[in-house]
């Protein structure tokens, strides 16, 4: 009889205590984000597809179209191409076109390239009706971020 | 042309009441949403409206929009009369309910059993939708509605005659008057007639969350188990209906209490009664029925007769004899 008149009371009980938990809840900040409105910063170790950096010093690629990345790559995604021109030392890229429809987004390229020319962007707001449309051509990106 | 105005108080008030309950069951349903939301730190609904205010009469529309599917190897009859069956007395209900000293459309002498009779029906009801959707989950939840129902009348009952014992009277008007004068008169801490007035409200609000199959007593839908139980062969307003019926009984279980144990429309501290206190306090309830809906998960049916039958019941009956033990000796 002791028993069960305790469990009853102790059950009626724990019922309240989960009841002021929702309750405290009920009355604290919403935490989720309103996402096409707000948007939450990207975390460094976000893996977007690759984009290329700038030469902090000349605002230009640091690109020397040694094509590791190329070889690096094991779904071959990218295509570099470069040429030689006068007066300038070493190769300039002509061409750096990834095509993001095969990217595992593995990292090798990023990790293979010896000039730290490219990198993993943030961007992760892709949604397209055509395949072409995510054949990106890299150097223009960049150029259009100047 | 000479018309009776009680008839045209009537017709006014069929009316009000008609328009109260969807307006409500519409408003519920917003409600219910916001309130999950922020027990979940979410929003809610926000896009339709202000604050998503205008949420219900998309998703009315919606409804309205949509095809009455009757699938065939129903039985026509029945499954076209159980929303019905479901809505009406829910309506009919409002009509003795006093939601303040003036605003009443029938003061009737039984009242309170006026609302239990039409309350049971809405069980016929959804027993009577589910036999005849031929649809084997809305069997299983027939079933468990109608076990559910029966268990959980008795110690609902039991309490509601201990406080018609205390009152007196089934005129609910009357009993509200009697519980005029400040929280110390409701009928809640009426610790006088009986000591576990307290008790006696926790059980009639349990057996009230479970007659109107709200979580954690929601056998009856149960979506994780049932698809939609009963409701699971209806379609467009079929549904509607249902869920209006469903929302409009909600809000008789919270009138009721008001009236029976929170004094009606009077005020805590007995200062301006009026209808405003009785829809505060209804609407307290209502809050707090949707607040243990996303608290507590859904027990398992066992659990839940084992509640009714081991615990309400027995302290129910504890509470009616000790009741008329002192309403003897006293
Ligand atoms: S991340 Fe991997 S798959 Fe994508 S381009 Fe770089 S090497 Fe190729
Ligand atoms: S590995 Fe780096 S430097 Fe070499 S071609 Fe690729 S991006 Fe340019």
């Amino acid at each position: 009889m002791i028993d069960y008149l305790r469990e009853i009371i102790s059950g009626t009980w724990s019922l309240f205590v989960g009841l002021g938990i929702t309750i405290r809840y009920f009355f604290q900040p919403v935490v989720t984000v309103q996402y096409p409105y707000q948007t939450l910063p990207m975390t460094p170790c976000f893996r977007g597809h690759i984009e290329l950096t700038k030469d902090e010093e000349t605002g230009e690629t640091k690109c020397i179209v040694c094509g590791m990345c190329q070889k690096a790559c094991p779904s071959n995604c990218i295509t570099v191409n470069g040429e030689k021109r006068e007066g300038v030392k070493g190769k300039v890229l002509t061409e750096y076109t990834l095509d993001f429809t095969k990217c595992s987004l593995c990292g090798l390229c990023v990790e293979s390239c010896p000039t730290a020319a490219i990198t993993f962007s943030k961007d992760y707001n892709l949604a397209g009706v055509r395949k072409e449309a995510y054949i990106f051509d890299l150097k223009k990106r960049l150029e259009a971020k100047n | 042309m000479h018309v009776d105005p009680e008839i045209i108080r009537l017709l006014a008030f069929l009316v009000g009441v008609i328009a109260f309950a969807a307006l409500n069951a519409a408003y519920l349903v917003w409600l219910e949403r916001k309130e999950a939301a922020h027990i979940q730190r979410r929003i809610g609904p926000k896009e339709v409206g202000p604050f998503g205010l205008f949420q219900p009469l998309v998703d009315g529309i919606k409804l309205m929009t949509k095809q009455l599917i009757v699938p065939a190897g129903v039985d026509p009859v029945l499954f076209k009369i159980a929303p019905i069956l479901v809505m009406v007395p829910a309506i009919m209900s409002f009509v003795t309910i006093p939601f303040s000293e003036t605003l009443v459309a029938r003061n009737l002498d039984l009242g309170l059993l006026v609302i239990f009779a039409f309350a049971s029906v809405n069980v016929l009801g959804l027993l009577l939708g589910a036999w005849g959707s031929r649809n084997k989950y809305a069997v299983i939840s027939a079933a468990r509605v109608v076990s559910q129902n029966v268990a959980y009348e008795i110690p609902m009952l039991v309490t509601v005659v201990t406080l018609v014992m205390i009152t007196g009277t089934m005129n609910l008007h009357n009993i509200v008057m009697q519980q005029q004068g400040g929280f110390w008169h409701w009928n809640i801490l009426n610790l006088s007639a009986s000591p576990l007035m307290p008790v006696a409200f926790l059980i009639f609000f349990v057996c009230m969350l479970a007659e109107t199959n709200r979580a954690p007593f929601d056998m009856a839908e149960a979506e994780s188990e049932l698809v939609a139980g009963a409701f699971t062969e209806y379609s467009g307003m079929g549904f509607g209906v249902f869920f209006m019926g469903e929302y409009a009984n909600i809000v008789i279980g919270a009138s009721v209490a008001t009236i029976l144990f929170l004094g009606g429309w009077d005020c805590p501290l007995g200062l301006f009664p009026g209808v405003h206190w009785f829809l505060i306090k209804m609407y307290f309830l209502i809050f707090t029925v949707i607040w243990i809906r996303w608290t507590f998960p859904r027990t398992t049916f066992y659990g839940l007769l084992n509640l009714s039958w081991k615990i309400l019941i027995p302290i129910s009956f504890f509470n009616l004899i000790l009741t008329s033990a002192m309403l003897k000796v006293f």
